[in-house]
């Protein structure tokens, strides 16, 4: 193997107390892929996407990020976390910065670049998402879907090599929506390794080119959109799916 | 319609405000309600007066408190002697407020390597919020000196400063811990997903939050600590009660007392008013989130 998947999840455990989440995950995300992970709430993606940022830590197994181990002991986690972009549901932009103090201050204080540069970088990428007359604005007077696209910006001023985003439009308005699936069409198009927890059927089928049903705490099933949206093998899966299905006629 | 609405909600909050210091009065029978008000008030006054003036002690009480000889011939002096409060005051406050932020920071440390740090905060807090401040001030500003140690200082001031920095930085890094406490967990999990280390999430991200939004009750223990320099005086601190205590030594009148207590009020009282109107202010700009979201 001499080419190194960009991600690579090998027997991942987690439990909280004794409630088991992860129960031996087995994921490989290869350069410039986009893997959907679907599933019920409470399936485990975000705990999934939390682990890989080792924003908690992992009870067993291994994650592997462009072939260096992150999960070993005594591994500086600031600095795999700078390589790892997460975004949230809920945003978490830091309410008493302005934008552009909220895309310059990991680049300023984890990176050490210059306030000139830090500012110009921001600048530059929050004009390529329509939020250049946003600058000065405090997260308060922003719509949700404003604020979403700040905090992808956020995670992208830190450069990472790999995006997590963490059910992003499901605190959303369904109006505002669109606005951020079209950045992250946008990041997929220009190359950016994602996995992307998501109830957005439609958009995951458009975008992925790995998708993962999550349920209970394992990878029930996996494969290419086309095959697990058209003819999922599981019940459990088209189980799902049908559900979902249904609750877009309403 | 929205525009209705906020103005409505606004015009609430601002009946409320008034609502505590003068009653329902708002709206149409404003007017009327500010009329009983008055008449009310006038009325309550008047009979206190009439009492208190026709009661069989009232010429001597008059005498021994309420002497405007005494009053105005020793205003000047009292006043003076104020300034040390407002020095104690200030001194106090300036070293409180960041040591207190450290004591809190300690206390909030993660971990089992942090306990002994936690630990200590956390017994520095309970101690000093128990002990009452005068035996503090005792113990320090005669017992210290009494150990007639080279270099260190022997002055009440000096010692009673110490204590009230010790007791009131006790109070005030309940209300920062307060404060860090009610900052989300998801800013922090934003934080240290950028690669920020847990100091640097701390002061750019915690703090910052936390300190805003305790202000008020910190100016609370502001008020309470300028009312506390007069205890400096019990140890022979030449301040305004203990100089007021002096002079009615000499004269038997206890005037000096109702000096001492307007300047202290002048001083305690806006600042009560302040911190209510911040605490409004920051309660209308809640709302006013709350109507965006």
């Amino acid at each position: 193997m001499n080419t190194e998947a960009a991600l690579q999840i090998e027997g991942l455990r987690k439990s909280f107390g004794t409630n088991l989440v992860l129960d031996g995950i087995d994921l490989t995300v290869g350069e410039h892929e986009v893997t959907c992970l679907i599933g019920a709430s409470g399936s485990g993606k975000s705990t999934l996407l939390r682990c890989i940022n080792l924003l908690e830590p992992v009870d067993a197994g291994r994650i592997l990020v462009a072939g260096e181990e992150i999960t070993r002991r005594g591994v500086d986690v600031n600095r795999i976390r700078r390589r790892i972009g997460i975004v949230f549901q809920a945003y978490n932009l830091f309410p008493h910065m302005n934008v552009l103090e909220n895309v310059t201050l990991a680049p300023r204080l984890a990176l050490n670049r210059g306030r000139r540069e830090a500012e110009e970088q921001a600048r530059v990428l929050l004009d390529r998402f329509g939020l250049s007359d946003k600058v000065e604005a405090y997260p308060d007077h922003l719509s949700g879907g404003q604020q979403q696209r700040v905090a992808i910006v956020r995670a992208l001023a830190m450069q990472p090599q790999l995006m997590l985003l963490d059910e992003v439009t499901s605190a959303l308005d369904p109006e505002l929506v669109a606005e951020v699936l079209e950045v992250i069409r946008e990041l997929a198009a220009g190359g950016m390794t994602m996995v992307i927890a998501t109830h957005e059927m439609g958009f995951a089928r458009d975008i992925a080119t790995h998708v993962c049903f999550l349920d209970d705490g394992v990878i029930l099933e996996q494969g290419p959109p086309e095959q697990m949206f058209g003819s999922p093998r599981e019940p459990r899966t088209q189980q799902f799916l049908e559900r979902i299905v249904n609750a877009h006629r309403l | 319609m929205a525009s209705e609405g906020d103005r409505r909600a606004s015009l609430e909050v601002d009946e409320s405000r008034r609502s505590r210091i003068l009653g329902a009065l708002a709206g149409a029978e404003g007017r009327r309600g500010v009329a009983i008000a008055l008449v009310s008030t006038l009325v309550f006054v008047v009979v206190v007066v009439v009492v208190v003036a026709n009661s069989p002690g009232w010429p001597v009480v008059h005498e021994g408190f309420f002497s405007w000889n005494y009053f105005s011939s020793s205003f000047t002096e009292i006043a003076r002697a104020f300034l040390l409060n407002c020095k104690i005051f200030l001194i106090a406050e300036c070293l409180i407020l960041p040591f207190a932020l450290l004591i809190a920071v300690l206390r909030s440390l993660p971990g089992p390597v942090f306990f002994p740090l936690r630990a200590l905060a956390i017994v520095y807090a309970d101690f000093f919020r128990g002990v009452p401040t005068i035996l503090v001030i005792y113990m320090l500003a005669f017992g210290v000196p009494g150990l007639q140690i080279s270099g260190v200082p022997t002055s009440v001031v000096f010692w009673g400063i110490v204590s009230l920095v010790l007791i009131y930085s006790a109070y005030v890094s309940e209300v920062y811990r307060a404060g860090i406490e009610s900052v989300h967990p998801s800013q922090e999990a934003a934080a240290r997903s950028l690669g920020l280390t847990r100091w640097q999430t701390t002061r750019k991200v915690i703090l910052p939050q936390a300190v805003r939004r305790v202000i008020p009750p910190l100016l609370n223990d502001f008020i309470g600590l300028q009312k506390d320099t007069a205890l400096v005086g019990t140890v022979g601190a030449l301040e305004a009660f203990n100089t007021s205590l002096t002079l009615s030594d000499s004269t038997f009148n206890f005037t000096y007392f109702l000096v001492a207590t307007v300047l202290f009020v002048a001083i305690t009282i806006p600042l009560a008013r302040f911190t209510d109107w911040l605490v409004a202010r920051d309660r209308r700009r809640r709302q006013a989130e709350g109507l965006h979201a």
